[in-house]
This record gives C-alpha cells, structure tokens and sequence, in this order.
C-alpha cells in the first residue's frame, strides 16, 4: 500500500496559522478590544492586554464587568467555530486560499450566555480558554474560563449556548 | 432623586473609561431604575457578514445599566460590583440603529441586588436581549 508522504511542519502549521488569522481578523469587535489566540496544536489560549479604555471602575481601578463578559463571550464563539473549521481544513475540504479569499463558514449565533464573576478583573492582561461540552446539529454549549496571573485562581467562568450555523447544502 | 443626584450619576456613569469607549449614554435614572443608550459602531462589528453588533458590546451595555440601576436604589450603596449576569439573546440588533437599554433593581437585600433588563433597538415592540443579574450591596 502506497501511503501519502506527510505533510511538511512549516506547511501545516501556515495552513492553520493562516485559518485561525482568517477567523480571528475578520471580526471588527474582537480586534476593537484588542483580543489575540494563542495556538498550540488545536488548542487556543485567548489573550485580552490590558488597555485603560477596558476600565469599569477608575476608583480600584477594576476591568469592566461588560469586558470580562465579552472576552469570554468572544473565546467561546472562536474555540466553536475553530472546532467546525477545523475539520473542514484539515480533511482539505476548505483551503489555504480559499480562506484567504474570505470563504469562511457562518459564525454560531449566540442564544444565551451566563457569566459568574469570582472576583475583580485586575488592570493587567488576561486569558482565557473554552471547552465546548457539547456540539450537535443545531445547538451547541461551550463552558469559558478567564484568569490573570494565576491560573487556579481564574476570575471569571461562564457557560454558553449557542444556534449552529447552517451547513451548506453539499 | 433630585436633577442634582441624577446629574451626578450621569457623570459618574459617562465618566467609566469603557463607557466611554462604546459611547454609552445615560438617558434616565432613578429609584432603581436606569436607561442606557449604546449608538451603533462599525468596531463593535461581530458578524462582519451581516453587520450585526457583537454580543459581547451588548452584554457590556446590559452590565453598566443593570449596575446603575442598583446604584440608583435608594437602599443600596453607592458603589457595586457584578455576581453573576445572564443574558438571552431573541435576535440580532439591526444593524445601523441604536441599542436602548432598560435595567429595573427589583429587589435589595443587606448584601445583594436584584435586577432585570432589556435591550431594543429602534423597533420598540420586539426585544433584542434580556438580562438577570445579582449584583453586590456596599458600604450598608
């Protein structure tokens, strides 16, 4: 049996780095809070630099609860659409210059979102990573955590659910 | 509450540097109750497919008015910070308008606020997001 020789590294990895920019850039919000991945294989580490226009209260001074809210609204959003293109790239079904052109699958519409703050957001950067528990046809549900300098001590958790993108007709 | 205190709050709300940042506007507050109006921004894009407002700057919207509602209570303190917020999304936002949000602190106990809120945008009839929230009591 005659087997396909494996991919070069440097080809595989620009072919994901050039995935995950297309998906991430494409997003006026996320680059307005200044959100950047992290990748490491499939998995994703969201990174949220502090900036003085991310302050809530000037007094402690503490990140905006509506900024933590979002940065991990917009984790969970990216970590579930990397999942579904994910597939779509590696099997080849999309590529490299298809994405580059902007052919990116529809983004998952969120349904509802919860947000538990365990203490402060610090004036200091943060991260964050999602875990989607579940992944189905229609719905999806997608678990986030946030932390700052410690990673067992994260500052915020929350739980999504989300309405699938449509998959077009093949 | 006195045009004096309502003006103090507005200040004190337009003044949080991330207010700032997505134009927020104080609209109407007192005795629990407060209104916030958010103008639509091409940077706070999520889908840039359709044009629609990212959830994540209506979230942000819904957590400073729920907060300056319960600031506004006349039994809570005059400071609060968020315990858990849970917002439904009904539908996208129509790109283009603006996002007015209304947040009702129904309820104050020695430590926790109570608050409801909802988000529409120029069709007055069908809500964009609701939320519920608790919310922490200072300085009582």
């Amino acid at each position: 049996m005659v087997r396909k020789p494996p991919e070069a590294m440097q080809d595989v990895k620009m072919r994901r780095d050039a995935a995950l920019s297309a998906l991430v850039g494409g997003v006026p919000y996320i680059q307005f809070l200044g959100i950047s991945f992290d990748r490491r294989g499939d998995e994703l580490t969201a990174l949220l630099p502090f900036d003085q226009k991310l302050i809530g209260n000037p007094f402690i001074p503490a990140l905006h609860g509506g900024v933590t809210a979002a940065f991990l609204e917009v984790t969970a959003i990216i970590e579930l659409s990397w999942s579904l293109l994910w597939e779509d790239f590696e099997s080849g079904a999309l590529s490299l210059e298809d994405l580059q052109a902007g052919a990116l699958p529809r983004l998952p519409k969120t349904i509802d979102f919860s947000v538990d703050y365990m203490r402060s957001g610090l004036p200091r950067d943060a991260y964050a990573r999602a875990r989607v528990t579940r992944s189905g046809r229609r719905y999806a549900s997608v678990q986030v955590e946030a932390w700052q300098d410690n990673h067992d001590r994260p500052f915020a958790s929350g739980n999504a659910h989300f309405l699938m993108p449509r998959r077009e007709e093949s | 509450m006195t045009d004096r205190q309502t003006q103090n709050a507005k200040q004190f709300i337009e003044a949080i540097p991330h207010a700032v940042a997505l134009g927020m506007e104080l609209t109407q507050i007192g005795d629990g109750n407060a209104e916030i109006c958010m103008p639509y921004n091409p940077q706070l894009v999520g889908d840039p497919k359709t044009g629609v407002i990212h959830g994540g700057a209506v979230s942000a919207l819904m957590d400073t008015c729920c907060g300056a509602a319960v600031m506004s209570h006349p039994d809570a303190g005059a400071g609060t910070a968020t315990i858990d917020l849970r917002i439904d999304y009904m539908r996208p936002a129509t790109p283009g308008q603006r996002i007015r949000t209304q947040a009702h602190c129904y309820h104050v106990t020695r430590s926790v606020a109570f608050v409801r809120a909802t988000a529409h945008d120029e069709d007055g009839d069908n809500p964009v997001a609701t939320a519920t929230g608790a919310f922490t009591v200072e300085g009582r």
